[in-house]
C-alpha cells in the first residue's frame, strides 16, 4: 500500500508547519551564537 | 471532545506527507527542551522576597537545584512507567498529556513563588513538569520511526535535536519576560511562569493537532524493505516487558548511561573547567561563549550523529563514540599541559556532540534490536538511565576534583584524573557495545499474539473488527 498520493498536504501547510518551529528554533540559534562569538574575542 | 484524541482519529488519509510529522515532533520536543534553560531562574528565585538581593528566608541555591533534579528524575520514572500507555494510546493522546502536565507544572509552580512556598514548585515542575517532560520525550519515538523506515535515525534525531534546542529559544524569552514583569515589587518569575505555561501549552497542542499516525501496511513512495536479512536489524517485534529479559536491553542500557555519564558531568562544569585549565587564556565572558557552543555542538550531534547511523549503522555509531571519545577524553590533560585553549575547545566539542548524538541515536538502535511495535515504551524504559547518568557524571566529576584540589594537585591538572576515568568508562561502553547480538528469537511476539492484540485494540476503540 505505497503512497504515491501526496495532495493531501500542501506546500503551504508544510512551509507553516515548519516555520512554527523552525522561526523560533533559528532566532534562538542566532542569539546563541552570538553569545559564543565571545569565546574568540 | 477526548475521542479527537484516540490512535484511530490520527490515522493519516492518503496524501498526507509524513514530513508534516517532524514539525509536530518539534512542537512538543522544543518546549520541553526549557528544562535545560532552567536555571536563568535560579539566581532571580533567590531573590522574591528581597527583590534587589537574598533575604535571610530566601530560597538558597542549593533548595532550588533540587527543583531540576526532580524534574529531570520524573522524566526518567515518568517514561518508564507510562511508556506502554503512550504506546498503546497514540501520539496525540500522549502530547496532550505532555502538553497538560509540562504547562500545569509551570502554573502550580507560579502558585508556589507567589506564597512562597518552595513545595508547591518541588510538586510543580519537578513532579508534574518532569513527567511531562517523560512523556512528551518519547511521545513522538515511535510514530516517528514508522514514518520514516528508511531513514530512522534521521527523523528520530530531528526529534531530540529540538530537547536540546528547547533551551535556544528558553533562555533568551525567560530572560526577556523577566525584565518586562520586574518591578520594584515583583522580581517576574511567576508571572514569566505563567506566560511560559500558556505558550508552551499552546505550542504542544498544535504538535497534538498535527500529528499523525501512517496506516497500516503504509510505506514511502519507493520505499522497498531490504530484502537480505541484515543480522542487527530485526523484522519482529519484541514487548516491552519481554525486552527487559534480554541482556541486549541492558547491554545498551549501559552503552547510553556511560555515554551520557561522560558527557553529562563535563557540561555542567564546562565553563569553571575551561577557566580552571587555561587561567588567564579563558576568562569569565570566553568561558560563558564556549558554553554557548557546546550548547549548539550538544544539538547539532543529535541530528548529525543519528542522521549518520542510518548509513554506518547503529552499532558502529556507538563504536565511533566509544573510541573517539576516549582518544578525545585521554587527550585534554595533554592540551592543558601544553596550553592548546583550540585543541581543548575542539576536543569537547567533538566530545559533546557525540553526548548528543548518543540520545538521538539510541531510539533506533532500540527499533533495530526490538522492532517497532513497541519501540517508544522501550524507550521509555531506557530513559532510567539517563536519571543514573545524571547523578553518576556531576559527582564523578565535581568529587574527584574536589579531591585533588585538596590534596595540593594544582587547578589546571585537577581534571586530568577525571578526563582518564570518562576515557575509562568508554572502555567499558565499547566492550557493552560488542557484546551486542541480534535478540534471540524466542523473545519475538507470536503473530497470533499481535492479531489477538489488534483485534483488543480495535474493540477498545468501539469500531468493529477489520473496519
Amino acid at each position: 500500500m505505497a503512497n504515491t498520493n501526496q495532495q493531501g498536504t500542501t506546500s503551504l501547510q508544510l512551509l507553516l508547519a515548519w516555520g512554527f518551529v523552525g522561526i523560533p528554533l533559528t532566532l534562538g540559534v542566532l542569539q546563541t551564537l552570538i553569545n559564543a562569538m565571545k569565546l574568540f574575542q | 471532545m477526548l475521542s479527537f484524541l484516540d490512535r484511530n482519529r490520527t490515522i493519516a488519509e492518503p496524501g498526507f506527507s509524513r514530513w508534516m510529522v517532524p514539525p509536530a515532533a518539534l512542537c512538543v520536543h522544543l518546549c520541553i527542551g526549557q528544562a535545560y534553560a532552567f536555571s536563568v531562574f535560579n539566581l532571580p528565585m533567590t531573590k522574591l522576597l528581597g527583590i534587589t538581593q537574598s533575604t535571610p528566608a530566601d530560597w538558597k541555591l542549593t533548595e532550588l537545584g533540587w527543583i531540576f533534579s526532580i524534574a529531570i528524575f520524573f522524566l526518567g520514572v515518568s517514561a518508564a512507567v507510562f511508556g506502554r500507555w503512550v504506546e498503546e494510546g497514540g501520539p496525540r493522546r500522549a502530547m496532550f498529556t505532555a502538553a497538560l502536565c509540562w504547562a500545569g507544572g509551570f502554573l502550580v509552580s507560579a502558585i508556589g513563588i507567589y506564597i512562597h512556598n518552595i513545595w508547591l514548585i518541588y510538586l510543580g515542575y519537578g513532579v508534574l513538569g518532569g513527567c511531562g517532560l517523560g512523556i512528551g520525550y518519547i511521545s513522538p519515538v515511535s510514530t516517528l520511526i514508522k514514518w520514516f523506515p528508511d531513514r530512522p535515525g534521521m527523523a528520530t534525531g530531528m526529534a531530540i535535536m529540538g530537547f536540546g534546542g528547547g533551551a535556544f529559544i528558553a533562555s533568551p524569552l525567560s530572560v526577556w519576560l523577566m525584565g518586562k514583569f520586574n518591578s520594584a515589587t515583583h522580581v517576574g518569575v511567576a508571572e514569566t511562569f505563567i506566560v511560559l505555561g500558556i505558550v508552551y501549552f499552546f505550542f504542544m497542542i498544535v504538535g497534538a493537532i498535527i500529528v499523525r499516525v501512517p496506516a497500516p501496511g503504509w510505506k514511502p513512495a519507493g520505499y522497498t524493505p531490504p530484502v537480505s536479512a541484515q543480522r542487527l536489524i530485526t523484522k519482529n517485534d519484541v514487548f516491552v516487558y519481554d525486552a527487559l529479559k534480554t541482556p541486549q536491553f541492558w547491554l545498551i542500557w549501559w552503552i547510553l548511561c556511560l555515554n551520557v555519564t561522560a558527557g553529562i558531568g563535563v557540561l555542567g562544569q564546562a565553563s569553571a573547567m575551561s577557566q580552571e585549565m587555561f587561567p588567564g587564556h579563558i576568562t569569565p565572558v570566553a568561558a560563558a561563549g564556549f558554553v554557548g557552543l557546546m550548547s549548539l555542538f550538544n544539538m547539532g550531534g543529535r541530528f548529525f550523529w543519528a542522521s549518520t547511523s542510518d548509513y554506518i549503522g547503529r552499532r558502529n555509531t556507538y563504536f565511533l563514540f566509544m573510541v573517539l571519545g576516549f582518544a578525545l577524553y585521554c587527550t585534554v590533560p595533554y592540551t592543558g599541559s601544553i596550553g592548546s585553549v583550540v585543541g581543548f575547545v575542539c576536543a569537547f566539542l567533538i566530545i559533546i556532540s557525540m553526548y548528543g548524538g548518543g540520545f538521538s541515536t539510541v531510539p533506533a538502535y532500540l527499533k533495530d534490536m526490538f522492532g517497532t511495535r513497541y519501540v517508544g515504551a522501550i524507550h521509555g524504559l531506557l530513559l532510567t538511565a539517563w536519571s543514573m547518568a545524571g547523578i553518576f557524571g556531576p559527582v564523578l566529576v565535581n568529587y574527584i576534583r574536589e579531591y585533588n584540589v585538596t590534596h595540593g594537585v594544582p587547578k589546571a591538572q585537577a581534571y586530568n584524573v577525571t578526563m582518564y576515568i570518562m576515557a575509562g568508562l568508554l572502555v567499558i561502553g565499547f566492550i557493552c557495545n560488542l557484546m551486542v547480538k541480534a535478540v534471540h528469537h524466542r523473545f519475538h511476539m507470536k503473530p497470533d499474539h499481535e492479531a489477538e492484540r489488534a483485534q483488543a485494540e480495535v474493540a477498545a476503540a468501539g469500531e468493529p473488527a477489520g473496519a
